[in-house]
């Protein structure tokens, strides 16, 4: 199976943290709210429901998730 | 807070006939029941105009208020408010009505204390305000839920982060009331709401001055603004002023909307309290559904939005609730699903204006259900009392009687 990488957006990013909250694992909050992929931005094995739930519901299409 | 309609309210707007060509957001048949009338105008075109307010656009899909929001080279956020009349620009709220370069500074300073993390540490007090307002009237078998509990939640929410009574909450109630609804058409209301506020809060910068805390007040007097500088006074009290007009109503709309929502809808009150885990998801969609605020931008320069003309000198009157019903942004938009998968609604706007207190709104709405639900898992509308709704920029329930219990 393919492994997902995730990667937020820093010009887009409004820091609505919807992303945090629907996939706690996959994303960390700077100090100002805004979005970052947790680590590397690999999506580990179990958690790919979450990052596509993440890019789904961010209202500035900020989320970019590549299969590899 | 439009319990009692003032004298000072003349003229009255004549009633709309035309929604496509004449809009009137403050029209007592679109503060009843906007949705209609914006399918209608969506149908009609992505931007209508209106001659009311000196002339004002309003964009109906979901991609035309988005083309406009992230468009802040034609759009300014100088004047935030659709009003009769358009005075002088005086009191400022940065950053809400700033425009770049201006506004990024003047954000980051407000956007720390309002993480998800900070949100956490203030949600035990929010929980405690709630049980003690549900102390109040539960032995009462009904209540008013706007003004004995939604009304109160943000007022004392805000006032105990920028360390100020929580009592002084009617105060605040009463200003916001003058600028927000009453402003609309009359400026001297607007205006007499800015001083009181304004007054009210320098004399606690001074006190701050004296006796430094670590309330949001001392914060941000310690904050440094884009030069180094401490912020000035007349930045840090444009920022307080914000913080109550945007930070009260709105929540008091939203928690009301949804507690509107789930006193007529057994089926999702009983899957809350039976699926908890639904909470968030929950809670976007009445976001989504119910969104309270209506924002507003002013034409700079000539331009198009989704094929459509907009000429400079017109208002725009931004609504993220329309956006958040086009059916071409979420499918069956009219229907409220609680377990709705997909949602980027637009309730907290979008582009850099996106909502310094969002995760503050979500907190309180968030805590103020589910303490609700745990003491009062059956409620109804009361069938002898009458839901009444705010006029504006800013929709929620004001008067919403309910009776508890399953009923007959």
């Amino acid at each position: 199976m393919s492994k997902l990488r995730i990667r937020v957006d820093q010009d887009k990013c409004q820091g609505h943290a919807r992303c945090k909250s629907l996939a706690p694992e996959l994303f960390e909050l700077d100090e100002y709210g805004n979005a970052h992929e947790a680590g590397d931005g690999v999506v580990p094995a179990g958690l790919e429901d979450k990052a596509w739930l993440a890019q789904t519901n961010c209202p500035e299409i900020a989320i970019e998730v590549t299969e590899e | 807070m439009s319990d009692s309609p003032s004298a000072s309210y003349l003229p009255e707007h004549p009633p709309v006939t035309d929604w496509v060509n004449d809009f009137d957001h403050t029209d007592p048949v679109w503060t009843e029941d906007p949705f209609p009338i914006w399918e209608t105008l969506r149908a009609a075109s992505p931007v209508v105009h209106t001659e009311r307010f000196l002339g004002c656009y309003m964009p109906t899909t979901y991609q035309a208020v988005k083309e406009i929001a992230y468009d802040t080279e034609h759009f300014s956020s100088r004047r935030v408010i659709v009003r009769d009349i358009r005075p002088e620009i005086s009191a400022r709220a940065p950053p809400i009505t700033s425009d770049p370069p201006e506004h990024k500074p003047a954000k980051q300073v407000l956007l720390p204390p309002f993480t998800p993390d900070a949100m956490k540490r203030l949600e035990p007090r929010v929980r405690a305000i709630c049980n003690e307002l549900i102390d109040e009237f539960i032995a009462d078998g009904g209540c008013d839920a706007a003004a004995r509990y939604t009304k109160h939640i943000p007022v004392r929410a805000i006032a105990h982060m920028l360390g100020i009574p929580e009592k002084d909450g009617d105060l605040f109630i009463k200003w916001i009331h003058q600028i927000l609804e009453l402003g609309i058409k009359d400026d001297d209301q607007m205006m007499s709401g800015v001083r009181e506020m304004t007054g009210y809060f320098m004399a606690h910068l001074e006190q701050r001055k004296l006796e430094p805390g670590n309330d949001l007040i001392s914060q941000l007097m310690r904050a440094k603004g884009p030069d180094g500088q401490p912020l000035s006074d007349d930045h840090v009290l444009g920022s307080l002023r914000l913080l109550l007009i945007a930070g009260i109503d709105t929540t008091w709309s939203a928690i009301g909307s949804s507690l509107w929502h789930l006193a007529r809808t057994p089926a999702d009150r009983e899957r809350l309290v039976s699926e908890p885990a639904l909470m968030p998801s929950a809670i976007e969609e009445f976001l989504r559904a119910y969104s309270p605020v209506t924002m507003a931008r002013e034409v700079m320069k000539e331009t198009t939005i989704s094929g459509c003309p907009v000429k400079s000198g017109n208002m725009v009157l931004l609504s993220f609730p329309a956006a958040n019903r086009d059916p071409a942004m979420f499918p069956d938009a009219d229907r409220v699903m609680i377990d709705r998968k997909e949602n980027r609604h637009a309730a907290f706007g979008l582009g850099i204006h996106r909502c310094v207190g969002s995760n503050l709104a979500r907190m309180e709405m968030t805590v103020a259900i589910e303490e609700w639900l745990k003491r009062i898992p059956d409620f109804r509308l009361d069938p002898a009392g009458k839901v009444t709704w705010s006029e504006g920029t800013v929709r929620g329930p004001r008067q919403l009687p309910v009776l508890f219990g399953k009923g007959s």
